[in-house]
Order: C-alpha cells, then sequence, then structure tokens
C-alpha cells in the first residue's frame, strides 16, 4: 500500500559543536559570549530527521517535507543556504531566540502554532518529526509537547529505524536502555518520531535541489513570523563550565608490559 | 505545600530499576528539606504490588498503582494516560521521576497536558527555605552545568540515572490504591512486538559495568609500518571487552567511518558513540585509547570518575587535564599485554 505523506520535521539551529561555549549573564538571562558571531548549523539530531524525512517522501510518491525552524532570521537564512542543498523541502521559518537557554514548553507552542498554520495539512497523513534532543537544550521534552498540542498520542523517541509495511504501518526501532531496540508497530499517521541517528548518511549538497528550496526559502524568511520566547516563571541562579582540570600524570618511558600490569591492576582495584 | 510524587514504572519481572530506587532517595531526601511537604508513591506495570512492597518502608504517605496488562508496554499513550491519571490523583506538585527511555519519551507530554513544566537529565536536586526548590542539569551537550528553580507547578524532573545513591528503604507490605484508567481505543494504535540486542557475547554496551573503554579512529590509522591494523584491533578489543567485562564507547570520528566507506571495525555502532552528539555514560572507571581532539569531544566521559588514556601523544587534548593518568605508548602493545594479564588472572 502506497500512502503520501505530509512529513513536518522540527529543526532548531546550534553552534556549530566544534565552537568554543562560554555562557554569560544577559539581561534576558543566560546566553552565550558572542552568540550571534557563532557559526550555526541544523541541529545533529534534527538533521538525521530531515534526512530520514526526505527519504521517506522520495520513497512515497506524492510525499511532501516541511523544516519547521525557530531561530534569528539572520542566522536561519545563514544555516538554510548549506541545509538547502541537502534535500527537497519547504521552510517554515519563526524569528526568535535558538538559545540553549529558552522555554520548551514556549518553543512546543510556537511550533505547534506554526505546524497548524500550514495550509491543507491532512491528519491522517502526517507524521511530525525532529530531534530526540537537541545539542543545545538537550531536554528531550519538545518534541512531545508539540505532539500533545497537535493531538498525537503515537509518539517514539530514539529512532533509528522507521520502515513502511505492507499494510501500511509503521515499524519503529526507538533506543532504549543497555544498547538495545524497542521495536513497535503503530497502524499508520499520525505519528511523531524523535530521531537519534536513524541510518542515512548525510547527503551530498545538490546545487539543484538549493535552486529550487530557495524559491520559498527567502520568502518564507521574509515573513517569518517574530516570536518571543519570555521563559516566564523560570530563573537561573547559575551556568558556568565545570572548573574540574585534572593533573594528569603522564608516564612516557614505561614498557608495554608494565604499563598494561599497571591498568590490569587499576582496572581489578 | 508541596506534594512531591515519586513516579516510577515497573520492570518485566514487577520489581524496581535500581534508577527508580535512587531518585527514591532523592524524593526522600527533598521532602526532608522541604517543611509540611508530602512524599506519595505513584507505580506503573503490569503488577505493582511488589515493587511498592520493596520500598514500604520509605516515608512516602500513599501509594499509587495503574496497573494492568496494558500498562506493561512501554508505549506513549497508555504511559501518559497512566502518569496522568496518578498525577491528577495524587495532586502531585512536584513529580520525580528516573530518566529511563520509557519516561523520557512521555513525561514532558504528560507535563503539558497540565500545563506545567518539565526538566530531563537532571542531574542534582535541592530545596532551601530561601531559594525553594531547584535543579541541577546541563547544558549544550554537558559543557555547561546549570543550576535553576521553576514557578510553575506541577514541575516535572527527570533525574539522570547513576546520578544519585540509590535509597537503602527496607520492604514491607504496602498499601496501593489502584487507580483506575479507561484507556481509549486510540491508545492502543501502537504495539511493542519486542527487542532488537545483539547476542548476549556481542553486546558491548553494558550500563552496570565497571568500566567504561574508549576507541578513537587511532585504532583504525596507519601504524609504525606504515600499514592499517584493523583485523588485530578487532581482535584486540573483543578479547578486551569480553574479560575485563567492559562498556565500550566510541569516539564519533570512529564510528562515522562505517558510513563513509572506511575500514571499520564492525561491531561499533552509533549506540556506541559517546560525546557531543553521543551518550555520556555513568562508570566509575574509564580508559581511552587512540581518541584525540579536545573539547568537544571530551564530553563523553565528563561523568566517569576515574580516568586513564593510552596515547601516542603526550599533548593529547583528550588526556591532557581530562585523564588522572596519560600512558604515552603504542595502544597495540600495550592491549595485547593487558589481555594476557587479564587471561592469566582467570
Amino acid at each position: 500500500m502506497s500512502t503520501a505523506y505530509q512529513i513536518v520535521v522540527c529543526a532548531g539551529i546550534v553552534p556549530d559543536p566544534l565552537q568554543t561555549l562560554e555562557p554569560v549573564a544577559s539581561p534576558a538571562g543566560p546566553a552565550l559570549k558572542n552568540e550571534m558571531m557563532l557559526p550555526a548549523v541544523l541541529d545533529p539530531w534534527a538533521s538525521h530527521a530531515l534526512y530520514e524525512a526526505a527519504n521517506l517522501a522520495k520513497n512515497a510518491p506524492g510525499s511532501k517535507v516541511w523544516l519547521v525552524s525557530l531561530g534569528p532570521k539572520a542566522k536561519l537564512q545563514q544555516v538554510m543556504m548549506t541545509v538547502a542543498q541537502k534535500v527537497p523541502f519547504e521552510l517554515v521559518a519563526l524569528d526568535g531566540p535558538a538559545s540553549g537557554f529558552t522555554e520548551a514548553a514556549e518553543v512546543a507552542a510556537a511550533l505547534a502554532e506554526a505546524i497548524q498554520a500550514i495550509p491543507g495539512l491532512d491528519k491522517s497523513k502526517l507524521l511530525i518529526f525532529g530531534g530526540w534532543e537537541s545539542a543545545s537544550r538537550g531536554a528531550g521534552a519538545t518534541m512531545q509537547m508539540v505532539g500533545e498540542r497537535l493531538g498525537i498520542v503515537d509518539q517514539f523517541q530514539g529512532v533509528d529505524e522507521l520502515k513502511i509495511a505492507a499494510d501500511g504501518a509503521l515499524e519503529i526501532l526507538e533506543r532504549v536502555e543497555g544498547g538495545k531496540h524497542q521495536i513497535s508497530k503503530c497502524i499508520g499517521p499520525p505519528a511523531l518520531l524523535g530521531w537519534a541517528t536513524g541510518n542515512l548518511p548525510e547527503p551530498k549538497n545538490n546545487p539543484q535541489v538549493g535552486m529550487v528550496n530557495m524559491r520559498t526559502v527567502m520568502p518564507a524568511l521574509q515573513k517569518a513570523k517574530p516570536t518571543k520566547l519570555a521563559g516566564e516563571g523560570l530563573s537561573f541562579a547559575s551556568v558556568a563550565l565545570p572548573k574540574q582540570l585534572r593533573e594528569t600524570r603522564i608516564v612516557k618511558d614505561k614498557s608495554p608490559d608494565d604499563i598494561a600490569k599497571e591498568i590490569v591492576e587499576w582496572i581489578k582495584k | 505545600m508541596e506534594t512531591i510524587l515519586f513516579l516510577a514504572h515497573t520492570e518485566a519481572d514487577g520489581s524496581l530499576a535500581k534508577s527508580a530506587r535512587e531518585v527514591l532517595h532523592a524524593a526522600a531526601t527533598l521532602h526532608k528539606s522541604i517543611a509540611g511537604s508530602k512524599l506519595v508513591v505513584g507505580l506503573v506495570g503490569e503488577s505493582v504490588q511488589a515493587a511498592a512492597n520493596s520500598i514500604a518502608a520509605c516515608p512516602a504517605a500513599k501509594y499509587f498503582g495503574v496497573v494492568g496488562k496494558d500498562f506493561s508496554q512501554s508505549r506513549y499513550a497508555t504511559d501518559a494516560a497512566a502518569a496522568e491519571a496518578i498525577c491528577k490523583t495524587a495532586q502531585a506538585t512536584l513529580v520525580v521521576a528516573p530518566a529511563t527511555s520509557r519516561w523520557n519519551r512521555v513525561l514532558p507530554g504528560v507535563a503539558q497536558r497540565f500545563g506545567g513544566r518539565a526538566d530531563t537529565h537532571v542531574t542534582g536536586i535541592s530545596s532551601t527555605p530561601t531559594a525553594g526548590v531547584g535543579v541541577n542539569r546541563w547544558y549544550y551537550r554537558q559543557r555547561m552545568e546549570a543550576a535553576l528553580q521553576r514557578q510553575q507547578r506541577p514541575w516535572f524532573i527527570l533525574i539522570d540515572p547513576g546520578s544519585q545513591t540509590a535509597c537503602e528503604c527496607g520492604a514491607g507490605t504496602a498499601t496501593v490504591e489502584n487507580v483506575a484508567v479507561a484507556l481509549p481505543d486510540s491508545a492502543m494504535r501502537t504495539t511493542v512486538t519486542g527487542f532488537h540486542a545483539p547476542a548476549a557475547d556481542a553486546q558491548t554496551i553494558r550500563p552496570d559495568a565497571q568500566l567504561l573503554f574508549v576507541t578513537g579512529a587511532g585504532w583504525t590509522k596507519k601504524q609504525a609500518d606504515g600499514q592499517t591494523h584493523v583485523p588485530e584491533a578487532e581482535k584486540l578489543i573483543r578479547d578486551f571487552l569480553q574479560q575485563a567485562r567492559a562498556s565500550l564507547g566510541s569516539s564519533k570520528s570512529l564510528v562515522d567511518q562505517s558510513g563513509e566507506g572506511q575500514a571499520v571495525l564492525p561491531f561499533l555502532s552509533h549506540l556506541n558513540q559517546i560525546g557531543q552528539t553521543g551518550a555520556t555514560p555513568r562508570h566509575p572507571k574509564g580508559l581511552s585509547t587512540c581518541c584525540h581532539g579536545e573539547e568537544p569531544h571530551t564530553v563523553g566521559w565528563r561523568f566517569i570518575a576515574e580516568r586513564r588514556a593510552i596515547n601516542l601523544d603526550p599533548n593529547c587534548g583528550w588526556a591532557r587535564g581530562k585523564a588522572d593518568v596519560l600512558y604515552v605508548a603504542d595502544a597495540f602493545a600495550v592491549m595485547g599485554k593487558m589481555n594476557e594479564l587479564l587471561a592469566a588472572k582467570k
């Protein structure tokens, strides 16, 4: 059975993971030093969700992918220059903070509202994708709240695989404790999947895809709805880098035998 | 007045996991520190009496349970309905729960139903008369730690396994009040059909292991003779894991090689990945081999207590200032000897 899906991917932007990050106090609460100067990327797990969405759409004719993203407009534009070359999607942009210190519930409210405003959305075909956690807040809470707001109670987190069965059912592998996967079968959309790594490599840049995407990306950025996240009721007493620096004993002149003996004794202690 | 609900799910055998006992300890400590607060227990599972009995000596005023076959499965719709019903019945203002995959999946959604808030991956919880209840959690993938408070209630607090000491509550007989949950058909659209796991002897992720063994990309690079030695590396690592009963972690670069068509260690998957976009497991000891890089890669062993590293580079950022001991040596040679010693000790 072939179903056309409407796949909405929620994806935030985060500082490039290789950047040095330092917290600072700002009038609006904690922030990162030089936050607006830090190069940004699409959140890694949300990126996997986007690639999986595009792959599913490719294999289910008639499907469509939307990318809903909340971040400062200028940063979103910068990130989209790269992301738009990866896979086909239509952008729904929200102009607001992308900080990890924003409140998950408020972000979820903004995302859910944006999704509900997508014209022609059909719940019987709807799959909501996102990362199971972000590389900023790392809460793993936003997607569930989006799902609740949309009335979706078939939710999966830490997803590494989605297969469509012959009867249209969704077969899903979710990460659970101890390096295992839980296997679930859901009879079909609507469903929400918070992706872990998945199985797909990062698609190569495709300028043609980029050109098609950019036709909708730029207008979407221009009409990005300003979104305020007040962080109501939330107060940070402190945000700090870990101070612990270990005094590393460097062992240079020992033979492999002696080192092995020392380590084995340490392991067994 | 705060009503603190300790919310747990039972395991397949009806028991409580260690992570649940850790959270119960945190909940009981919190209860003690908030004057006039009430501690109650909520349990979800196919049967909960044995679990309740196992903690009957804890200072809980009441026990609530949602019981039945439908609640044996780790499934969003039924778990959310169960947790919602218990929270409502208990009139909980603070819900403390272990950050298991099952509760992580569902409790933020339940918080949404109440208009509350949820914090996951919490590593510390406390209360003072002046500041009120506060939690500690990490941001930007374990790179900075925050202490925060919230005014909203209910506040769902999911505590990371391994971050607290387990309670030593004695057993007894607990009276569990059954909370009825009527499940609509829409709650049964998903069925858990099983689990996928490597064969027992091939399982390299062992959360309860004393040692985390971390492999870096250096294992698959050219060695002193100008050749790669991936099959030897594979055997050395496998033998070590088997003999030391260690859990295996890996750097992102090594895991990613499998998707890039390079020489790989076949038993590694993204589940082994630790660090910025992987796990940050908790083990008493950690030994890293052939790992390179500065922050953010080293966050993978943020929560490892004693750390040692083997690396040919004495200035390796992974080890310098991050490990207690850095052995400047060829990991191939050292690991071979270690395996001999471990085999001889058996």
